[in-house]
């Protein structure tokens, strides 16, 4: 069947939880929560793909799906190290607080 | 069914904004969990079921309760004392906003040109499993070892310090 | 490089010749042995010395038999042995000794009245402790002195003359721990160097001229026929010729070395040594090499002379030797030290020995030093005897009545001073009146005659004089008086013998002398007009003599202390004769002062002038350094310092970008993105 809604609204629902995502990783203090925005976006992009794979010419061709398939198991991926990283962070520094970290201060 | 997609659409981003906007850490875990529900209703309202049940499985399943673990790990229940948006987040607010006013703008820009709904193609978990094991199959198999290594990787990163020094 | 030359040719180079050297080398190797020697070994040291100055005169007698054989046999020997030391491009340095008449019976004098005085020391320097290095001095004296005598290139002889400049400067300051005998060989050594300087520029001059330095080459010696003959058509300045000027260059060495005016001053000034020098060196010998290189380069002060009349450099040589005769015998009578007396003396004979070369030619010359030789060297050495026993006294006035307390010493002396005066039938006496007589015939004129003759009348009486006050009258020393030991007695006694009977080889009756020198025979040799008037006068003159002095001093008893029956007499005139005519005065107020003033200003300008410029430039160097310091400091190191510090800000300036916040990265990461798609969404309009 064909969709009603048009593929500007999907990019723009995806465009707007981009945004919302980097906010959140760029204004936030928690590491965790930088994490999770960057979940977000992660997430958005995947709505992209698929929204194009949908609406491209060639939907049975699976490219689409198969990128935000292998998209989804990268990114658990990533944030299982990046989680780690941030559990090991916190035992030496005792604290998530990204406005202290500046060790890699020039 | 335009109503349905508004209506999810709206769930996916006050999702977003809760998990964003809430104070406390434990809250905005269950929040982006709402977030990633939502994407997933509206990746499966794009007819990619497997895509949408992928993310449920893999991302509420998994990387959520990877997150609240975390959280718990870290202490994250303890509020900070300064608060918990950094000094400068009118800077990184404006910056998203900019994002995605470029973002919209390029989208609305082209809209003219961008293509109409196409018939709903017919996917099976049998033909993704060809497509896998087929076209896909190095990148799959790339994927399984980043997977293991990434494994490996964070247990190693977040063993504790006792134990690391054995190895 | 092997030469014989002859008087007459054909005669092959004897044996003597060839080692003719070992004459002068003898003694020098024995001199560089002593050297070595540690000072308690004096009997190997006088051994040494004595020993081989008797092989030299052994070796001398040989070569003076070889040449006398020669001239008997009618053939007269002149043999020379040259040989090439050094080549310097085309021109060739060369070395070589002679043998002829001259030479042998120099060579004999030195070597026989040497060894008698080397003998004569043993005693008398018996209680010096400086024992060996006397006869090491003494044997390189004796060593230089043979080889001037031997020597056919004129360069060899100056080499040993100066070596003969060098011992003597060595041997009159030898108690150098006295201040007057470390300024007396000063003296004796400078006043010498300045004769020497002309006599180097004359040695220089003659071998240009002539190309050679031998004197007898075979024909190609600078004293033979063709040399002498390109030196004579060369003019040098004030109507000289070539030949002349040399020889008067070479004369004003001589003239240094043997006293004469105005270079005598060192001579009395060299009685600061011990008395055997004074006898060796400043009477028989050293002294004697002066008029003994005026015989040897005679040819030369000769050349150009038409037959019996005389050259510029010979009449030159006339005026000097009368001149010093006079002045020194004035000043000789007026001088109260034994041996001062004897000095002067030696001075006015060396004039006597001039005068005689340039009146009478090389016998007459030669004959008087052969006889001086001989009775200065009695002279002497009795001189010395008698300060011995009067415990090394000096002053004559303070001797007296030594007559019976040194019998042997008396009697020698006697002998000694009558044969200086010139008594009739003493050595002295022939050799004198060979010079008088030819003065007497002299062309130009006769005024060196009349001043030779008043010499001998003033020898004569101031050797009264001093005989009289040391061995006549009463004692006015301290202590008692003692004869020498025979050590010192016995050549005292040989010598006064050969006083007396030297003078048979030379007498008019049978001229040897002359006859050897000249290649003669004995026939030959015609008497002067009038001999026998010259003879008597001259006797007459000597007993004048004798009696003014014996009638003033006699058998006096006189004090000590008490003035000179002269000087009560004439109190200026003995003033001025006792002060030796002010010559050094006159001397230090000229020449030194005017060489001090000299050495000043050379010292000033080198500290001032050429001190101050090398300061300068240092300074000039110092600015620089400085300059270049400050500059290197403030501007090279400032401008690079500044450059990295401003290097550092704009880092540490660009630094802060990094905040080591990773959302501040991801922040950025944002803007680039929003930059990156606007620009190209702007660039894929239309």
């Amino acid at each position: 069947m064909s969709l009603a809604t048009p593929l500007a609204s999907y990019l723009l629902v995806s465009a707007l939880v981009f945004a919302i995502g980097l906010a959140g990783a760029l204004t936030r203090r928690n590491a965790i929560l930088v994490l999770i925005g960057i979940e977000l976006m992660l997430n958005a992009a995947n709505l992209n793909l698929i929204a194009f794979w949908r609406f491209g010419p060639h939907p049975e061709a699976l490219t689409g799906m198969m990128f935000a398939i292998f998209s989804i198991a990268v990114a658990a991926a990533e944030a299982a190290v990046g989680l780690g990283l941030v559990i090991q962070v916190y035992r030496h520094a005792k604290t998530t607080d990204l406005d202290q970290m500046n060790r890699m201060k020039g | 069914m335009g109503i349905a997609f508004y209506l999810v659409s709206a769930l996916t981003i006050a999702g977003a904004l809760a998990t964003v906007l809430l104070k406390k850490l434990v809250h905005c875990a269950l929040a982006v969990t709402v977030a990633f529900l939502g994407l997933a209703l509206l990746f499966l309202q794009l007819d990619a079921q497997f895509a949408g049940f992928a993310q449920i499985l893999v991302y509420i399943g998994a990387v959520a309760i990877l997150v609240v673990f975390a959280i718990l790990l870290t202490r994250g229940s303890e509020l900070p004392a300064e608060g918990v948006f950094s000094k400068t987040w009118l800077v990184g607010l404006a910056i998203a906003a900019g994002v995605f006013a470029v973002l919209g703008w390029a989208v609305l820009r082209t809209a003219p040109w961008l293509p109409q709904a196409t018939h709903a193609p017919d996917v099976t978990v049998n033909q993704i499993g060809q497509a896998l094991m087929g076209r896909y199959v190095l990148p799959l198999e790339i994927v399984a070892i980043l997977l293991t290594a990434a494994l490996v990787g964070a247990v190693i990163v977040a063993m504790h310090e006792k134990e690391g020094t054995k190895e | 490089m092997q030469e014989v030359s002859a008087f007459t040719p054909q005669l092959a180079a004897s044996g003597i010749a060839r080692v003719l050297w070992l004459v002068p080398a003898v003694p020098m190797v024995a001199s560089g042995i002593i050297a070595v020697l540690k000072q308690p070994r004096r009997k190997t040291a006088s051994g040494l010395a004595i020993g081989s100055l008797a092989l030299s005169l052994v070796l001398a007698l040989i070569a003076f038999g070889h040449v006398l054989a020669g001239w008997a046999h009618g053939a007269a020997v002149r043999e020379t042995m040259n040989f090439t030391w050094i080549q310097v491009g085309s021109a060739n340095v060369e070395l070589g000794w002679v043998l002829d008449p001259l030479a042998a019976v120099m060579l004999v004098m030195v070597t026989f009245v040497g060894l008698l005085i080397f003998i004569y020391s043993i005693g008398y320097m018996a209680h010096d402790e400086n024992y060996t290095r006397f006869f090491c001095f003494l044997s390189l004296f004796a060593g230089a002195m043979l080889g001037v005598v031997i020597a056919n290139s004129i360069l060899l002889l100056f080499m040993c003359w100066e070596l003969v400049g060098l011992t003597s400067y060595l041997l009159i300051g030898f108690w150098y721990q006295k201040p007057s005998a470390a300024a007396a060989a000063k003296k004796a050594f400078l006043t010498t160097r300045v004769g020497d300087i002309f006599f180097l520029l004359g040695i220089v001059w003659l071998f240009a001229q002539t190309g050679t330095l031998l004197f007898y080459d075979s024909g190609a010696g600078s004293l033979e026929s063709l040399a002498l003959g390109g030196l004579l058509v060369h003019h040098a300045a004030w109507g000289l010729t070539a030949a002349g000027a040399i020889g008067l260059l070479i004369f004003a060495g001589a003239a240094g070395k043997s006293g004469q005016v105005p270079l005598h001053v060192w001579l009395p000034d060299a009685m600061e040594g011990p008395t055997p020098v004074s006898a060796l060196i400043h009477a028989a010998t050293m002294v004697a090499a002066g008029v003994y290189l005026i015989a040897r380069v005679y040819p030369l002060m000769q050349a150009g002379s038409l037959a019996g009349g005389t050259t510029t450099a010979l009449t030159v040589v006339t005026w000097v030797g009368a001149v010093t005769a006079l002045f020194a015998a004035l000043i000789a009578v007026a001088q109260n030290d034994i041996k001062r007396i004897l000095a002067y003396s030696t001075v006015s004979q060396l004039g006597y020995m001039m005068a005689g070369l340039g009146v009478g030619g090389v016998a007459v010359g030669m004959f008087h030093l052969i006889t001086h030789a001989f009775f200065k060297a009695l002279l002497f050495m009795g001189a010395g005897s008698v300060i011995h026993g009067c415990h090394e006294e000096q002053d004559i006035r303070h001797m007296g009545a030594l007559r019976g307390s040194m019998r042997t010493t008396f009697l020698t002396y006697a002998a000694g001073m009558l044969a200086l005066c010139g008594f009739p039938l003493f050595s002295g006496f022939w050799s004198k009146d060979g010079i008088l007589g030819a003065a007497h015939a002299w062309g130009p004129t006769r005024w060196p005659y009349f001043l030779l003759v008043f010499g001998a009348l003033l020898t004569a009486f101031y050797m009264t004089r001093q005989v009289s006050y040391v061995f006549f009258g009463n004692w006015r020393g301290h202590g008692h008086a003692h004869e020498s030991s025979a050590v010192m007695t016995m050549p005292l006694a040989i010598l006064a013998f050969f006083a007396v009977t030297l003078g048979a080889i030379g007498t008019p009756a049978w001229p040897w002398f002359r006859a050897f020198l000249e290649d003669r025979t004995t026939a030959s040799i015609e008497h002067e007009p009038g001999l026998m008037m010259l003879m008597l006068t001259s006797s007459v003159i000597v007993l004048v003599g004798l009696g003014l002095g014996w009638a003033i001093y006699g058998n006096k008893t006189v004090e000590a202390e008490a003035p000179d029956a002269l000087e009560r007499m004439a109190p200026p005139v003995w003033a001025v004769l006792r002060d030796k005519f002010y010559a050094d005065e006159l001397y230090g107020a000229t020449v030194i002062a005017f060489y001090g003033w000299w050495a000043r200003v050379a010292d000033w300008l080198d500290r001032r002038v050429w001190g101050g410029l090398v300061a300068g430039v240092a300074l000039l160097f110092r600015g620089w350094a400085q300059l270049n310091r400050f500059l290197d400091v403030n501007v090279v190191d400032g401008s690079f310092d500044k450059g990295c510090e401003e290097l550092s800000n704009g880092g540490g300036l660009m630094a802060r970008v990094q905040s080591g916040r990773g959302q501040t990265y991801l922040r950025l990461l944002a803007v680039a993105v929003v930059i990156l798609t606007a620009i190209l969404i702007w660039s894929s309009r239309g």
